[in-house]
């Protein structure tokens, strides 16, 4: 092989940073096991079932926000209560208490949703009440 | 042929260092602005498009003057253009990759640009001209590096590639124009709501790109082994001289349509401009060097005996690029919001940030032209 | 094998395509169906504003309107005309409704603040500049703002004859004085306006704005009602619109 002498350690550090995210937490308290969530004491049911919420919560809030932004519609009919589409209201209305429910995942898998540089957290409220 | 962007005397690499030097300290001040948000520029409630988006107009216009070149040699056989097509292609690359970054760093959210294709809105000029520059910046690679590639290999370009330059030309003439549907289509500034604006665009366009153009063939010339060639410079000469007093004639014809009518509202922008409006001046100075410099360039350009001298024609295609970009960005962009909607004149000037940022973008368009036309030069020092 | 490199690119090229090719419709066609923005108001309302000029005590210094408008939205406030953000406010006369003005003009009109908005345009160049269709007009009249899509172009800015638009040059929370929880807050890098308080009249209030003047100066309703308040006020005064020969049609009307 051509170069050998700079083919293979260059490889090398290229595999190495390639699997980064693989090798850089094992072994101390970030890796390892799922997140627990903190379930909120005042509620028992939520808009939807567990495994739908798991998978596709992102895609029910898009869907909200743009029935609300962009329809205009404001309630929706979940098991024949009017329901307020609402992050802020709602969702976080049982789910109060952002750094034991939400942060978990979000921080485990190193996703940042934006959706509070706007939409209000209980604590920001409550600074403000 | 990338692989030759890679090898170079101290002097190519001087070059890259420092363009890449300045590129780094745009990288720095731009990631200040992501967090701080674009209040660090200057700009304001009442003057929302500023630097930025004057330099994306003026290099729109640069870009597409690559089109005087390839025009006159692909549709009329004039031959001797076949030389330079390359470094105006090349040319107009540089200058659409400026002309998006200068957008991109212009937006308040320049994650959701995405935004634009997921929800396309033929309705809105914006889209259009994402369309147009992005289709000519494919245009031109495609172009320019399949033409190189056929050049070094000694073989003709594929009969594909015909077709393809035949379309950029009208593509050329489309992404200005798009770009200046932009601001004459709207109702509410009356600087901006006019039809002249387009051929505006055009004339300053074939201005300031040859000049360009000619000051970087007469530093190739000066500086490396390639001679663009005589008579291709004062081809491009005599285009540059053609559009600059065109340019002239237009704003000329705006003047007195605007002061023959005298309809305040639209005086009030050019009083503003050239001498002032309630005690606001900041335009003022920079409107008549722009204005002497075209005066200078046309008197230098008209007379063939001076043309001819090289010095002198560089000194007229510095004067003329000057000029107009005092007149594209500076006079154009900023002065359709001065006066703001009420009346009121609020003035802009970029802030130390902007400038960098500005100075950084303009880097890296110059190091794309660094690279490209070493690419260029190596392959034809090769061949030739 | 005979298939030489050009070759394998070519099917390469073909197949990716092909893979390409059905994600990309459904996004462009789910994108062209929900992105009309004009969902059917099954409510046939068309809100419109009357403001009584003479009515209006902005000149002894009531900002009454101006204060709830932007406590109960959470605009912020700067401190600064750079980075200002307004919803509503008040202008001297003869900027607000300058071909109305001249040298003899009644002082009594002249003299009068004129509330100045977003004025919710039957034809508005904003909407039709907007590249994203962030800000787009509904059924009932009123032009939205989509916070979640706007990328911070200020197209629309620069569109809108009346500068009703503001820019949120910087992060604004810090500088909101009392954060009203029923309303979220914007972030740096969108356009805000005035949304005709569409979260209230959706519950059946009026708009802030309308509601706390104590003047009654402001009239707000439904156009399509023959019977409402507005079409009255309309019927008995004399109104006038800003900039009517731009063709946005504005549906602020104002009585002088």
């Amino acid at each position: 092989m051509y170069d050998a002498g700079k083919i293979i350690p260059g490889l090398i550090v290229f595999i190495g940073l390639a699997t980064v995210p693989v090798w850089y937490n094992a072994g101390t308290e970030e890796s390892g096991d799922r997140p627990e969530l903190t379930l909120p004491q005042n509620a028992d049911k939520c808009v939807a079932d567990l495994e739908f919420m798991r998978t596709d919560h992102m895609n029910l809030l898009n869907e909200w926000r743009d029935r609300v932004a962009r329809d205009g519609e404001r309630y929706v009919e979940i098991d024949g209560v009017q329901t307020e589409m609402s992050l802020t209201n709602t969702c976080m209305g049982c789910h109060d208490d952002k750094a034991a429910f939400c942060d978990r995942c979000h921080d485990y898998l190193g996703v940042v949703p934006y959706c509070w540089d706007c939409h209000l957290t209980p604590e920001v409220i409550e600074k403000w009440e | 042929m990338l692989e030759k962007a890679l090898t170079g005397g101290r002097r190519y690499w001087g070059l890259v260092a420092l363009f890449a030097g300045f590129v780094v300290v745009g990288v720095y001040f731009y990631l200040q602005q992501l967090e701080y948000g674009l209040g660090i520029t200057g700009l304001s409630r009442d003057v929302t498009w500023g630097f930025y988006i004057a330099q994306f107009t003026f290099l729109v216009g640069v870009a597409a003057s690559a089109v005087m070149v390839v025009l006159p040699y692909y549709l009329h056989n004039y031959k001797a253009f076949g030389k330079i097509t390359i470094l105006g292609e090349f040319l107009a690359v540089a200058s659409v990759t400026m002309c998006m970054l200068f957008i991109v760093v212009d937006i308040g959210q320049p994650a959701r640009a995405v935004n634009m294709i997921l929800h396309p809105s033929p309705n809105s000029i914006l889209f259009w001209d994402m369309i147009v520059l992005n289709g000519y910046l494919l245009l031109n690679i495609v172009i320019a590096w399949i033409s190189l590639d056929s050049e070094k290999k000694g073989i003709a370009p594929p009969k594909w590639l015909k077709p393809v330059i035949y379309l950029s030309i009208p593509w050329a003439v489309s992404i200005h124009t798009v770009t200046a549907f932009i601001y004459n289509g709207l109702s509410g500034k009356s600087f901006w709501l006019t039809a002249i604006l387009a051929p505006r665009f055009l004339a300053s366009a074939f201005a300031a790109g040859p000049a360009l153009l000619i000051i970087l063939c007469l530093i190739l010339k000066a500086r490396t082994k390639f001679d663009p060639g005589r008579e291709q410079i004062q081809s491009l000469a005599k285009i540059v001289t053609y559009a600059v007093i065109l340019n002239a004639f237009f704003i000329l014809l705006e003047v007195f349509t605007v002061f023959y009518s005298a309809i305040p509202e639209h005086m009030h922008h050019f009083e503003y401009l050239f001498f002032g409006l309630e005690g606001h001046s900041a335009l003022v100075p920079w409107m008549w060097i722009s204005v002497v410099l075209a005066i200078l360039a046309i008197i230098l350009l008209i007379n063939p005996n001076l043309r001819r001298n090289e010095g002198v024609l560089a000194l007229a295609c510095g004067a003329v690029f000057i000029s107009t970009w005092i007149d594209k960005g500076l006079g154009m962009v900023v002065t359709g919001f001065v006066p703001n909607p009420m009346g009121e004149v609020v003035e802009y000037s970029p802030s130390g940030p902007e400038v960098m940022i500005t100075l950084g973008i303009y880097a890296l368009g110059f190091l794309v032209l660094t690279v490209l036309y070493k690419i260029a030069l190596t392959v034809r020092k090769k061949v030739a | 094998m005979g298939v030489n490199r050009r070759g394998f690119l070519k099917i390469a090229g073909v197949t990716a395509i092909g893979v390409a090719g059905k994600p990309c419709f459904d996004i462009l066609s789910e994108a062209a169906a929900s992105s009309s923005g004009d969902k059917k108001n099954a409510s046939g309302k068309r809100w419109a504003m009357t403001i009584d000029l003479k009515a209006c005590k902005g000149n002894e210094g009531c900002t009454k309107c101006v204060d709830a408008c932007h406590s109960c939205h959470n605009v912020p406030d700067f401190g600064n005309k750079k980075d200002e953000i307004k919803w509503i406010w008040s202008e001297p006369f003869d900027r607000a409704l300058p071909n109305q003005n001249h040298a003899y003009a009644q002082e009594a009109a002249k003299k009068s603040p004129v509330l100045v908005m977003c004025n919710h345009c039957d034809n508005p160049p904003c909407v039709r500049v907007c590249p994203t269709k962030a800000t787009f007009r509904r059924d009932d009249g009123i032009i939205m703002m989509d916070y979640h899509r706007c990328i911070g172009c200020r197209y629309c800015v620069a569109a809108c004859p009346y500068g009703s638009r503001s820019f949120n040059w910087r992060e604004p929370r810090d500088h909101i004085d009392k954060i009203d929880p029923k309303f979220p807050t914007r972030t740096r890098g969108v356009v805000e306006k005035c949304n005709f308080c569409a979260e209230r009249i959706v519950r059946g209030k009026l708009p802030a704005c309308v509601d706390v003047c104590p003047e009654k100066a402001m009239v707000f309703g439904d156009l399509n009602d023959p019977e409402s308040e507005v079409r009255k006020v309309l019927k008995e005064n004399y109104s006038i619109r800003r900039k009517p020969e731009l063709g946005t049609d504005p549906e602020i009307y104002y009585i002088v």
